[in-house]
């Protein structure tokens, strides 16, 4: 029981995420930068904005509904921290799962998105609204893509528990490299998940300041900072999990080491599509998510089908 | 959503350098009414000029605006030069078309990062303001400011140009060509910049025309026009250039004609240091100026640029008007915004290159029509309302200081 609860606070539970998250957060930013012929912030710069952010006034507007002003960013951190603690990590299990946990997870990553959405809404003014409404158009454009990307690899399993999908993939070989065309399906939605270039429009800072979190500041974004950087790190988790199912060996330290660098490979992925593209437009960004990305993973299921039927059986 | 929203981006807001206001009434994500509104940054230059000397006059008309400085200046200073019949000597004339480009190059190099911030493409942002650098070097080497360069006297120039100076900037206009082939090559490559700037803010050559828009603005739509070739001034008679248009009348035809420009400075940069001729920078300027009138065109990097100075024989002008090019071309942005999306509004109102403090020329009421009320107060009513306010707002009683109503 206390092992577990050990579990579930400290390691790997949340203060190494949240630690992780920094790390991330720093590492994105540093390549980012680095790509753009910049210097990029020192190490310790994601700490020293949470902290600053923290020790800032709470500024609530006065027209702000001002509970759930004050429970969302909490909501978003709190939802982000129940999915990665059914991930696996560097182990086959998760600390916690059940028969499904793929899909409870992918839910668990939506409710974010949800509370940017409910944020924007409930903070009255014109910006967020406007932020509110395309974090929910962006929501539809890339939800489906997603879950049909990352439900791919488990059509080959037979299984909607990340366990048995990667213990069935640790015993194929490397039957794992069919699922490509789903890895990088999975990694663009991501990016639209995690509201980066060339998917920020909901924060789209020239045209409505910062969207759905416009009015806030202070130690209530801060949180919504950490959710958003943990969603990365669970996120990238989660594409790592289903999608590099590779060194669950014996030894700790290895299977660690590996796992840092499946999350440092996804993370290097996002920042280079960060940095080489600008900023699509709603229906730009609509009319590529279902007419490209949405068939591209379609195509991915196909090819699951046909495998499964025609080699596995 | 049926509804209409009405986004004011303005006068403060994070797409905005300068303060300019333009509500946005959206219905959904399409742009349904748009009122520019101007005048936020009235600084009272042109009356201001009427109290100092002319000398003094040039190095306050300098301040008009940061990035075409030498562009205002050089306009205001032809048109004393014509009141005096003075002609400047070669040398000078070649000087002030050098620096002339120089500010071009940077005036371009910037616009294209702000243009790239716009729409979200901060890597573009970096690439060319990092090369924006080595122009901004080349000006602080050649006049020793990196910006208001003040490099015009009347009469002539103050600045000689040496033979290493003219090495360095030979060496740098190769880098800068150099990168600026890179540019081409993204403009014309990158996916997600082109769909973002293809048939945006869409002006036909009609319109613009209507309008009135100049520069890049004008080129765009294929308005054939330049200063520089159509009423050649400084040294451009003697240099060979051409003047770029496109048909594409968009954003992304207003980019192509910007950075082709680009390339044209360089030439025009080359062909200079290579005629430049021997001789004196400046003749002596009379201080008292002979009554009359002039009026000058200069073509800024953003447009042209128009002067009207009036002397009545003193040392002091009686009046100046100042029009810059930002002014002709903001009425066009209204057109161009029409049916638009949101989205596209900061790169619409950025492809004009507005330079909005340098077009404020006087101050408006800003109040629209909807919320038209009688919101003027005499003295005593305004300070009843602010002792009212401050006790219902900051809890703060300021009616003890009522001695001071005298």
């Amino acid at each position: 029981m206390i092992l577990l609860l050990l579990k579930i606070l400290v390691f790997p539970g949340i203060l190494f995420l949240v630690v992780l998250s920094m790390i991330g957060e720093y590492f994105d930013r540093k390549v980012y930068a680095k790509m753009q012929n910049r210097m990029g912030p020192p190490w310790f710069q994601p700490v020293a904005d949470f902290i600053k952010l923290l020790a800032k006034e709470l500024i609530i507007p006065k027209n702000a509904d001002r509970k759930i002003f004050k429970a969302l960013p909490l909501v978003a951190c709190s939802s982000v921290i129940i999915a990665y603690l059914y991930i696996p990590l560097w182990r086959k299990e998760s600390i916690m799962s059940f028969n499904g946990d793929i899909i409870f997870v992918l839910y668990m990553l939506t409710i974010p998105t949800l509370t940017y959405s409910l944020a924007g809404w409930y903070s009255r003014s014109q910006y967020a609204l406007i932020g509110s409404m395309r974090v929910l158009t962006q929501l539809f454009s890339y939800e489906v893509p997603l879950f049909m990307a990352v439900l791919a690899p488990t059509i080959l399993a037979s299984s909607w528990s990340f366990t048995e999908v990667i213990n069935f993939y640790n015993a194929g070989g490397s039957l794992w490299l069919v699922n490509f065309i789903a890895f990088a399906v999975a990694i663009v939605t991501l990016q639209g998940k995690l509201e980066k270039v060339p998917f920020d429009i909901p924060e789209a800072e020239t045209e409505i300041v910062a969207g759905s979190f416009t009015e806030y500041t202070g130690p209530l974004f801060a949180y919504f900072r950490l959710a958003m950087n943990m969603q990365t790190i669970a996120g990238a988790s989660l594409v790592a999990a289903v999608f590099l199912p590779f060194g669950y060996g014996s030894f700790f330290i290895f299977n660690f080491i590996i796992y840092i660098i499946k999350v440092t490979f996804i993370i290097f992925l996002l920042a280079v599509i960060r940095t080489i593209f600008a900023r699509l437009r709603t229906d730009q960004m609509l009319s590529f998510c279902w007419k490209y990305l949405a068939p591209i993973a379609l195509v991915q299921i196909l090819i699951n089908v046909i495998i499964k039927a025609a080699v596995l059986k | 959503m049926s509804k209409k929203v009405v986004i004011p981006i303005g006068p403060q807001h994070p797409a905005l350098k300068e303060p300019a206001s333009f509500d946005v009434t959206l219905k959904g994500e399409r742009v349904a009414d748009i009122l520019v509104k101007v005048g936020y940054n009235h600084r009272g230059i042109e009356k201001a000029c009427e109290e100092r000397t002319f000398l003094q006059s040039v190095y306050l008309v300098e301040r008009v605006c940061g990035i075409c400085s030498h562009s205002h200046s050089t306009c205001f200073i032809q048109a004393i030069e014509e009141l005096a019949n003075l002609k400047i000597p070669p040398r000078a004339a070649y000087i002030r078309s050098l620096i002339g480009e120089l500010e071009r190059i940077h005036s371009h190099l910037l616009w294209l990062g702000v243009a790239a911030h716009e729409i979200g493409f901060d890597t573009l942002l970096m690439y060319s303001w990092r090369d924006r650098e080595i122009v901004m070097d080349l000006l602080a080497l050649l006049t020793g400011n990196r910006v208001n360069y003040a490099v015009n006297v009347i009469g002539g120039v103050r600045k000689d140009v040496s033979e290493e100076e003219k090495d360095q900037i030979l060496k740098a206009v190769d880098i800068l060509e150099e990168r600026t082939k890179y540019y081409v090559q993204v403009a014309t490559e990158e996916v997600t910049l082109i769909e973002r700037l293809s048939k945006v803010g869409y002006i036909s050559h009609e319109d613009a025309l209507k309008y009135g828009a100049v520069g890049p603005t004008g080129r765009a739509s294929g308005i054939k026009r330049d200063i520089r070739k159509d009423d050649p001034y400084a040294a451009y008679g003697e240099v060979d250039f051409e003047v770029i248009t496109d048909d594409h009348c968009d954003v992304y035809g207003r980019a192509v004609v910007r950075v082709k420009e680009l390339m044209q400075s360089y030439s025009i940069i080359r062909q200079l240091l290579k005629k430049l001729p021997q001789g004196p920078l400046s003749v002596v300027a009379p201080r008292l100026i002979p009554a009359g009138e002039a009026v000058s065109r200069y073509e800024a990097p953003r447009g042209e640029d128009i002067h009207f100075v009036k002397s009545n024989g003193t040392d002091k002008p009686e009046r100046v008007k100042l029009r810059a090019p930002t002014l002709a071309n903001v009425q066009s942005v209204a057109k161009m915004l029409e049916d638009g999306y949101l989205a596209d509004v900061p790169i619409v109102i950025a492809a004009i290159d507005p330079c909005f403090s340098c077009t404020d020329r006087m101050i408006v009421a800003v109040n629209n029509v909807s919320t038209a009320k009688e919101d003027r107060m005499d003295w005593k009513t305004l300070r009843e309302f602010s002792i009212d306010w401050y006790k219902k707002n900051r809890g703060v009683d300021f009616t003890k200081l009522k001695k001071l109503d005298k």
